[in-house]
């Protein structure tokens, strides 16, 4: 014969549950903790190790690490203050693309927020480089990789003739999209120029698959947009110098001049900063599009 | 063959008695559980994701089915001594040991089977709130029916580690046996650095013995497919019938040790 079902007891236990929730969140509303997310601690670091403790849960422990990284990334891009910032960014990545050598998305994504310059990243497009040459090890047919270096060298590194050696060699790839090809051409003519860099954007917004990097390319381009409109401002600057034989102290005074319309904002509609003293114009810090990328000089030789 | 058929649905009967498939309830629950969290945290990778998890969780719950359960599939009915009254009715040992595996293979099947419907229909669900059983952001559609391959290579896996707990449990404690059991599945996910032993040691007879670890040990680790399925990357057919041609040969050869081994007992 079967027990009767102890109503009592699982009455008594639903009560006593809600009773250490109560005593729990009195706890922590008296001692409250700190709101310290970003664990600053690797407790692995060599990837031949967990590769080999991980047994054949490898892609499984790989996505951890990449939650992981992404944790540390979304973390330090939030906490702009904290100290030794996006520190276990590569260590994270190189740990999850050691355990899925195919994890197609953590090379390039991990090698954007590697290469980004602080706020928006770590600000080493070396160690950005160095993970997606670590994907055309393990996928040297993946064009995507070769793309993705030239690209770094191209934008972050200023290297037009390394930008043209990795397009080259991802464009001979079978199956790579012909325009690959002709941004190899394009940057020993034209390194630098800021109209390639435009057809670059706009040629990745098409063809990303990804929601992240088509942001991220509509950024680059209203970058780019800023960098147009900043040399115009400096255009009218300049004008006025001609005329009044000193810089402008302030907008208004471009205004006054007839030179300028109300304060010049960027395309995102933040204000543009201009130093009176040096006439240096440039986006405001608080702008989304701070800082704006350095682009070699006319003539000036790219550092190789 | 009668025999080992009435065997091995026992043993299946037993196991559901022992309620050992309500881990299928914890899988699917797991599984719904993390698809609704993993939108916010994985960067556009939660298909990935779920499917690398599904088929670690597959893989992980079958292994300590086979684990546990195999150990208990002798020793159980040593301890309770109805051992001795089965041995007394016309069974023979290689029916018993044949029946005793075959049943919980059974149990493994079945449980593979409703986790891959679970794991189809968690997949097809995702896919269904993204919008696309294929999008472009995808290495592979959400519902692949190339992740049966992977599924496929677990099973023989499963069957090969059920038979090493079978194995282990015909001449040791449960204890013991669990360790072993353990220690060879590990064992089998490494032992492909054995195979080239000699580009490290010098030695030619240490090389050797290593070479021949290397054929006798379980070799767990070539089974494993799941991380190329899931980026889409091509297992050759002929690849499956080897492996699978190599798990039945090991699991027989390991079966007629254990019966081997369980003729030899006393148990008059």
């Amino acid at each position: 014969m079967r027990r009767p079902f102890p109503t009592a007891l699982i009455a008594a236990t639903v009560v006593l549950l809600a009773l250490a929730t109560a005593v729990q969140m009195q706890r922590d509303r008296i001692y409250a903790e700190g709101a310290h997310v970003d664990e600053d601690v690797l407790y692995v670091q060599s990837p031949t190790l967990m590769r080999k403790a991980a047994l054949s849960f490898s892609s499984v422990m790989a996505d951890v690490y990449w939650i992981r990284a992404l944790q540390h990334y979304g973390y330090y891009r939030l906490h702009q203050e904290a100290p030794q910032r996006y520190r276990l960014l590569y260590p994270l990545l190189d740990l999850t693309t050691a355990l899925d050598p195919y994890f197609n998305v953590a090379y390039r994504f991990g090698a954007i927020f590697l290469s980004e310059p602080d706020p928006g990243g770590a600000g080493r497009p070396d160690l950005g480089v160095a993970l997606l040459e670590k994907g055309v090890a393990s996928t040297p047919d993946r064009w995507q990789y070769y793309h993705d270096i030239g690209f770094i060298y191209y934008w972050h590194l200023n290297n037009p003739t390394k930008a043209a050696e990795w397009f080259k060699r991802g464009g001979d790839l079978p199956g790579s999209p012909w325009w690959l090809r002709t941004y190899a051409a394009v940057m020993l003519t034209k390194g630098g120029d800021r109209e390639a860099s435009r057809a670059m954007w706009s040629n990745l917004l098409q063809t990303a698959d990804n929601d992240w990097v088509r942001k991220s390319a509509r950024l680059r381009l209203m970058q780019l947009d800023a960098l147009n409109q900043i040399d115009e401002l400096a255009r009218v600057r300049d004008e006025f110098k001609r005329r009044r034989g000193r810089l402008p102290e302030s907008w208004e005074e471009l205004n006054k001049a007839g030179l300028l319309r109300g304060v010049p904002v960027d395309p995102t509609g933040a204000p543009y900063t201009i130093n009176f003293a040096t006439g240096k114009i440039t986006v405001a810090g608080d702008s989304k599009l701070y800082p704006l990328p350095t682009e070699p000089a006319p003539g000036q030789a790219a550092p190789q | 063959m009668r025999v080992i058929g009435h065997i091995a649905v026992n043993v299946f009967r037993e196991s559901v008695r022992d309620k050992v498939l309500y881990n299928l309830v914890i899988f699917a629950v797991l599984l719904i559980a993390v698809s609704l969290l993993l939108g916010q945290l994985t960067a556009g990778q939660d298909i990935k994701i779920i499917k690398d998890l599904g088929l670690a969780a597959i893989s992980l719950f079958g292994l300590f089915i086979a684990v546990f359960i195999g150990i208990g599939l002798v020793s159980k009915e040593v301890e309770r001594r109805s051992i001795y009254s089965l041995l007394s009715k016309p069974i023979r040992r290689q029916e018993f040991i044949a029946g005793k595996y075959l049943g919980l293979v059974l149990t493994l099947l079945v449980n593979v089977t409703v986790m891959t419907a679970a794991y189809y229909a968690v997949l097809g669900s995702m896919a269904w709130v993204a919008g696309g059983w294929f999008l472009p952001a995808w290495e592979a559609p959400a519902m692949d029916p190339a992740l049966l391959k992977a599924i496929a290579m677990i099973f023989l896996q499963l069957m090969m580690v059920t038979a090493l707990a079978l194995l282990c449990s015909t001449f040791t404690s449960p204890i013991l046996a669990t360790a072993l059991t353990f220690g060879l599945y590990i064992v089998g996910q490494f032992n492909a650095d054995l195979k080239h032993f000699e580009t490290i040691v010098a030695s030619r007879p240490v090389a050797l013995l290593a070479r021949i670890l290397y054929y006798v040990l379980p070799n767990l680790s070539r089974l494993d497919v799941k991380t190329q399925v899931v980026h889409a990357l091509p297992v050759p057919a002929g690849y499956m019938l080897w492996s699978a041609a190599y798990a039945l040969a090991y699991v027989a050869a390991l079966l007629a040790l254990a019966t081997a081994i369980f003729m030899r007992r006393d148990f008059k």
